[in-house]
């Protein structure tokens, strides 16, 4: 089996109280996508937060690069989902005391990558968020904020993006080009695309789909 | 943007909640650094001022009036003795240096001591300029007192009867003449006049009648009486050995009738303590002090308003460092998804650990710059009050004990955000960011 890429294999997971979540084998080649579809409630984002190594499973193997995630420490998920990992979440989340900027470049700080200035402004421009670099996230559009987490995600060029529900709350202009934009800046680094949504508007625009 | 950036972006977002906690923190800091400052300060210069000191012998009264008076200069005297009975006591073997002081005026403020030169070897005194008194009416001055009052070599100045600038009358018919300045010593000498007992006796002496009046409030110029008159000691003084105002003409003989205010004592060795003070208690009409168990008793005396103000600010402290546990634990509620989110970008549990743990010191080490500076500001008040109003300046401003005070604000600072700061660690992750 070719390790490279993203491969999970009979991965499931429950929480303390409740009922066992089992997964299907999810396989993505390197610079692949793939959309993984179903139902609230069916253990998405559980399974992306696995993937992301932000739970643990309780059985199974997550293979990202080579790299067998359940077999890491704390510490070393932690190193390594900062290194290879993007995340857009569902909600825009940032820290609310730092600028655009500031909140791209703490992803970089937080690798121990030295921040360089030029590039995250290339980055952002590349996003249209060209002049909005001081702004605060309060002061930012909702798209503005959702292509700014695309920015977050994108710093550390990382192997693999995940992205959470990102276009139930977008219309279908704006959905459409959210996900051009994900696809874009995916491609820009090289990386795998991982979507999990319920929206069936991206079923057109994937390939690799798996139902949950 | 490193972690002590992130620290400072959010005390800069909070500032509010932050300078409270501070403002706490550094009240606390403030009194306990004050009275530390404080009592350092007036120990050393006690310290200073006892100048080997053993005991001072003087007129019956208070024993702390007498040692404040005579070796501090700060009090009133209790009174004169007789200096012929005192030199008596200075042929007892067991003492080693008797130094005789005479008082009674002052010079804007600035004692006027009628003593011997073996009073300025008491406090190591060099000259800066010029010489020691010689003959009568010849000054030699403390540093302070050249400085302030702004006296040269040569100068002449006239007395004013009793300690305060104010208030005493002035004895404009004799003035001293300035022949030296003293080095400054940091003691109690720099803002002391010296001049020979025979001057003092000379203006206070001769003028006796033995008539009784308020010494405060000499309205009389002396017209009415054809002369000044008032008694050679100051306010408090209760004369009972009038007999030398009518014996001018033997004014001059040593101890002849004369009277002093008090006399330093510094024993040959410590036996003088065993016998000396009893001695005199019991067998002169005069009253002898130990400077060393006077200043534990003024100690003893103060510390209980010192323990007090330091419980105080142990409270004050221990409030603060709940306030600062309370609000950063508060501040969790908040900054979940800023914990979260650092975590997801690949932050370790140490690195939240760190932050919080950041923001508990950062209110610690900000409070003690601001309690250390606030108690400084009030240590150099409070010197310009003691300064003008005793002489005494305040002049330490840095002990061991701040280096002690920071040791245990770091400690508190730690110590509060502890808890928070392991919360943080354990922020939920999937589940904070899937909320």
């Amino acid at each position: 089996m070719d390790n490279k890429g993203l491969v999970t294999n009979r991965l499931t997971f429950s929480y303390e109280d409740s009922r066992l979540f089992t997964f299907p084998d999810i396989t993505c080649d390197p610079g692949g996508h793939c959309i993984l579809m179903g139902p609230s409630g069916c253990g998405k984002t559980t399974l992306l937060h696995l993937i992301a190594g932000l739970l643990k499973p309780r059985s199974g193997d997550i293979i990202i690069d080579e790299t067998n995630l359940t077999g890491l420490s704390s510490g070393q998920t932690d190193a390594f989902r900062g290194r290879h990992i993007g995340i857009v979440f569902q909600k825009p989340l940032f820290i609310p005391w730092l600028t655009a900027f500031e909140n791209v470049q703490i992803a970089c700080y937080l690798n121990n990558r030295g921040a360089i200035r030029p590039e995250i402004l290339g980055l952002l421009a590349s996003l249209q968020l060209e002049g909005k670099d001081t702004s605060k996230p309060a002061q930012l559009s909702q798209g503005e904020l959702q292509r700014l987490s695309i920015a977050r995600a994108m710093v550390n060029k990382p192997a693999l993006i995940l992205a959470d529900e990102p276009t139930s709350s977008l219309d279908d202009v704006n959905c459409e080009k959210a996900i051009g934009i994900l696809k874009e800046q995916a491609a820009a680094v090289g990386a795998m695309l991982l979507i999990v949504t319920h929206d069936k508007r991206l079923l057109d625009h994937f390939s690799n789909i798996l139902f949950l | 943007m490193n972690i002590v950036q992130l620290n400072n972006k959010h005390i800069k977002a909070k500032f509010l909640s932050f300078f409270f906690n501070v403002l706490l923190f550094a009240g606390g800091i403030t009194v306990i650094s004050f009275i530390f400052l404080v009592s350092s300060n007036l120990e050393k210069q006690m310290n200073k001022n006892a100048a080997g000191v053993d005991l001072v012998v003087g007129a019956k009264g208070s024993p702390l009036q007498l040692v404040l008076s005579g070796l501090y200069h700060v009090d009133n005297p209790t009174g004169n003795i007789d200096y012929s009975e005192a030199l008596k006591l200075t042929e007892n073997p067991l003492i080693k240096r008797a130094v005789p002081l005479a008082l009674g005026d002052n010079f804007k403020g600035f004692r006027i001591i009628g003593t011997e030169h073996s009073y300025v070897d008491l406090y190591k005194g060099n000259l800066q300029e010029g010489d020691l008194w010689k003959g009568n009416f010849e000054a030699t001055i403390g540093q302070k007192v050249a400085e302030k009052a702004g006296l040269k070599i040569g100068d002449t100045f006239a007395g004013v009867h009793g300690f305060i600038e104010q208030g005493g009358h002035a004895h404009n018919d004799h003035t001293y003449r300035v022949t030296g300045i003293f080095e400054p010593t940091g003691t109690v000498l720099d803002q002391l006049i010296l001049t020979n007992i025979e001057s003092v006796w000379e203006i206070h002496a001769h003028h006796h009648h033995g008539d009784e009046h308020d010494d405060d409030s000499h309205s009389h110029d002396g017209e009415e009486a054809g002369h000044d008159h008032h008694e050679y000691e100051a306010e408090a003084l209760e004369h009972d050995g009038h007999e030398h105002e009518h014996e001018h003409d033997e004014a001059h003989g040593p101890g002849g009738g004369k009277e002093i205010t008090l006399m330093l004592l510094q024993y040959t060795n410590p036996m003088g303590a065993m016998t000396l003070p009893r001695l005199i208690n019991s067998s002169t009409n005069m009253q002898a002090a130990a400077p060393a168990m006077e200043i534990n008793r003024l100690y003893a005396l103060m510390g209980v308003g010192v323990e007090s103000l330091n419980v105080i600010a142990a409270f004050i402290i221990i409030i603060s460092a709940f306030s600062i546990f309370i609000s950063l634990i508060n501040s969790l509620k908040e900054r979940k998804y800023e914990l979260a989110l650092i975590r997801a970008m690949g932050g370790s549990r140490g690195k939240l650990f760190s932050l919080i743990l950041l923001e508990g010191l950062s209110i610690a080490v900000a409070g003690y710059v601001l309690g250390f500076l606030l108690s400084r500001t009030a240590v150099w008040m409070l010197s310009r009050y003691t300064e003008s109003n005793y002489h005494y300046a305040l002049r330490e401003w840095v002990t061991a004990n701040d280096a002690y005070l920071l040791v245990v604000s770091l400690g508190i600072g730690l110590l509060s955000a502890l808890i928070p700061a392991l919360k943080a660690m354990q922020t939920p992750i999937s589940k904070t960011l899937s909320e």
